[in-house]
């Protein structure tokens, strides 16, 4: 992996989600003694997607740190150590297992700052992934995202290419504020641009993944491929789609969104999460307050199904927005 | 063979601590002090008697019952009843208020509103200082209730694997709010869960400050030889209820009368009187400076501003 990362000298050069995310811990590492990783398995190991392989023989065991299997606490002393002068990046291998650490991230770490008089910050990353791939199940494939989209203090990020992820994990290490990045099981494998160069993604820009003009689909993290792919598919049908991935839901880039409203005039909404109580509902809720004398026909959202992530594979899918349910909305709108 | 210097800073935060937390009681009482107030009432000595063996630069994480960790790390009183107030010359800007005050120049990572919460704070802030190789120590304070809460042993144990600069103190003052301490373990003494991890850990009567002091200097020396973490365990006694507006009437009177009979900040006081290093007029003058202090910072308080709403709301929507 490491060959097809750093070999060649070329500007730009195809690597893999994973290699990118890689490449963002290894320059932020290098760069600032105070960056450090913890997780279960990540170091020997390497991380059970490979996002930290090489990390432990380059930078020794004080700075990447396997763990016993403690979430709260280990992600509680992620905490402690960023308000005290460190930039811990905690590896959570499932978003599901989150659920263990929500006093120390959404009371402590959120909220830490605020509490004391708006002063100290806790510049901690947590990094996770959630999603369906591959039957899973309930407890190993969940979309939580909306869970700390709802709590002031976090930041949120959600990188959809390899291209976002490395440059939206660097700047979440720079944050001074806890950010929850959230990476998706079905995208380590994916390839994608990356430059050479040391580049930064500003969170809270969104990008414009495919421009269009007769509607705006709104999607993040692995309903990104997806909607483009569905978008390809319109087009043969004379449907122009533009795809905008907010890349970082906290902050959300809003006008980005509404810019693209007031051209398209649609707005399909694209989450794998379940329905209730999602973002998708959010960002709508903002479309029709802002930009609701634009819009030429309701917005429409489509998101999981409202249940558990079933084992079986074509329930599975059954759960989960495909291309065709993308493509049958967008038309649905028009 | 301790110096008069130390003896009477002893003392005098016993007594401030004291002063502080039965003064405000009064101004809770008056209606000046709004929401949750739990008094360190009867458990100073701790306190005390710990962060007299601490360097500047050595860190504390504290709990609910807070007020007293920050006294004994130097805070500035007047900015700690401006909290309380509200005010906006708080050490929160009162944006935190008793639960959540923290005071960074006297390494204190803060108080806590979660019973248990601050113990993985305290233990990464060991993990920080292990990580940089600094010559420094973290403190959790924290109480038998949070010891059966699931952090207390999954941070004891990844301080343990790791070696961390960690004394971990326990205020056994033995009620998790209503519960007594025989209706939450089997094992009241909580220093002997230390054994399954391979902690060292003593205990100590929680009632007599240099007992803790050269209890609490031990474990400090071997944090900073490598040796961490360590565990005391400080017997003691609230002198109330939960909070102030809890009377406590689960707590058996002879129990209380027996633990009002130890009170720490009287045995202090004898402690500095027995050691000939101080007469009774020098004593009866330091009082009186600390109570002259608190009036002070009644007043300052009372006198400071409150943060606006439009001041709030430039920081508010930020989150």
């Amino acid at each position: 992996m490491n060959q097809a990362v750093t070999g060649k000298n070329q500007q730009k050069r195809n690597i893999m989600y994973r290699e990118a995310l890689n490449e963002a811990l290894r320059e932020e590492m290098r760069r600032d003694p105070s960056v450090f990783v913890m997780g279960v398995g990540i170091a020997e190991r390497g991380g059970s997607y490979k996002v930290t392989a090489g990390l432990l023989e380059e930078f020794g065991g004080k700075r990447v740190i396997d763990t016993p299997i403690a979430e709260a606490s280990f992600t509680g002393l992620g905490v402690g150590a960023a308000i005290t002068g460190m930039r811990p990046v905690v590896e959570i291998l499932f978003i599901d297992f989150t659920l263990l650490t929500l006093d120390q991230v959404i009371n402590q770490a959120a909220k830490y700052k605020f509490m004391t008089g708006d002063t100290r910050s806790v510049p901690l990353v947590l990094r996770t992934q959630g999603g369906v791939g591959n039957g899973l199940a309930a407890q190993h494939s969940q979309s939580l995202e909306a869970l700390f989209y709802h709590i002031p203090g976090l930041k949120l990020v959600m990188p959809s290419t390899p291209y976002d992820a490395k440059g939206l994990l660097k700047s979440a290490i720079r944050c001074d504020d806890p950010v929850i990045f959230i990476e998706h099981k079905l995208l380590y494998m994916n390839e994608g641009e990356v430059p050479e160069d040391d580049y930064c993604i500003e969170l809270g820009k969104g990008d414009i993944k495919r421009s269009g003009k007769d509607v705006t689909l709104i999607a993040w993290s692995n309903m990104v491929p997806r909607s483009l792919s569905a978008a390809q598919k319109l087009a043969e049908d004379g449907i122009d789609v533009e795809v905008i991935d907010p890349r970082t839901l906290v902050p959300l880039d809003k006008e980005l969104i509404l810019e693209s409203v007031r051209k398209t005039e649609h707005v399909v909404i694209v989450q794998e999460a379940v329905r209730r109580g999602g973002i998708a509902s959010d960002i709508a809720s903002i479309i029709q307050a802002e930009a609701f004398d634009y819009l030429d026909a309701p917005i429409e959202i489509i998101a999981g199904m409202n249940t558990p992530i079933p084992f079986n594979l074509i329930l599975e899918s059954a759960c989960i927005p495909q291309e065709t349910d993308i493509v049958e909305s967008v038309k649905k709108c028009m | 063979m301790y110096s008069k210097e130390f003896l009477t800073n002893l003392y005098r935060q016993l007594f401030t601590i004291r002063i502080f937390e039965s003064r405000c009681i009064q101004l809770y009482r008056k209606g000046l002090i709004r929401g949750y107030f739990h008094p360190y009432l009867g458990e100073e000595a701790i306190a005390v008697g710990v962060c007299a063996a601490l360097k500047k630069n050595d860190y504390i994480t504290s709990t609910h019952r807070g007020h007293g960790h920050c006294i004994a790390r130097g805070a500035d009183i007047n900015r700690m009843v401006a909290e309380l107030l509200g005010k906006k010359t708080g050490y929160c800007r009162g944006l935190g208020g008793s639960m959540h005050i923290a005071d960074h120049s006297g390494g204190n990572i803060g108080a806590n509103g979660i019973v248990g919460g601050g113990i993985p704070l305290g233990t990464g802030a060991a993990l920080g200082i292990s990580i940089r190789n600094e010559d420094r120590v973290s403190v959790v304070f924290t109480s038998d209730g949070a010891t059966n809460n699931g952090v207390f042993g999954e941070s004891l144990n990844l301080a343990a694997i790791w070696n961390l600069p960690l004394l971990i103190v326990v205020e056994n003052n033995q009620y998790a709010v209503s519960t007594p301490i025989d209706k939450s373990t089997r094992e009241p003494d909580i220093y002997k869960r230390c054994i399954g991890y391979c902690v060292d850990s003593s205990v100590v009567d929680g009632n007599d400050v240099l007992e803790v002091y050269e209890q609490a200097q031990k474990a400090v020396e071997k944090c900073r030889s490598g040796k961490g973490p360590i565990l005391i365990e400080a017997k003691t006694y609230r002198h109330g209820g939960h909070h102030v507006n809890d009377p406590g009437h689960y707590m058996p009177k002879e129990q209380l009368e027996y633990y009002k009979s130890k009170d720490p900040v009287v045995k202090g006081r004898s402690l500095l009187l027995e050691s000939g290093a101080v007469s009774e007029k020098e004593i009866v003058s330091i009082e009186e400076t600390v109570k002259r202090e608190f009036e002070e910072a009644v007043d300052f308080a009372q006198e400071s501003p409150e943060m606006t709403v439009d001041e709030f709301r430039a920081i508010g929507e930020v989150y």
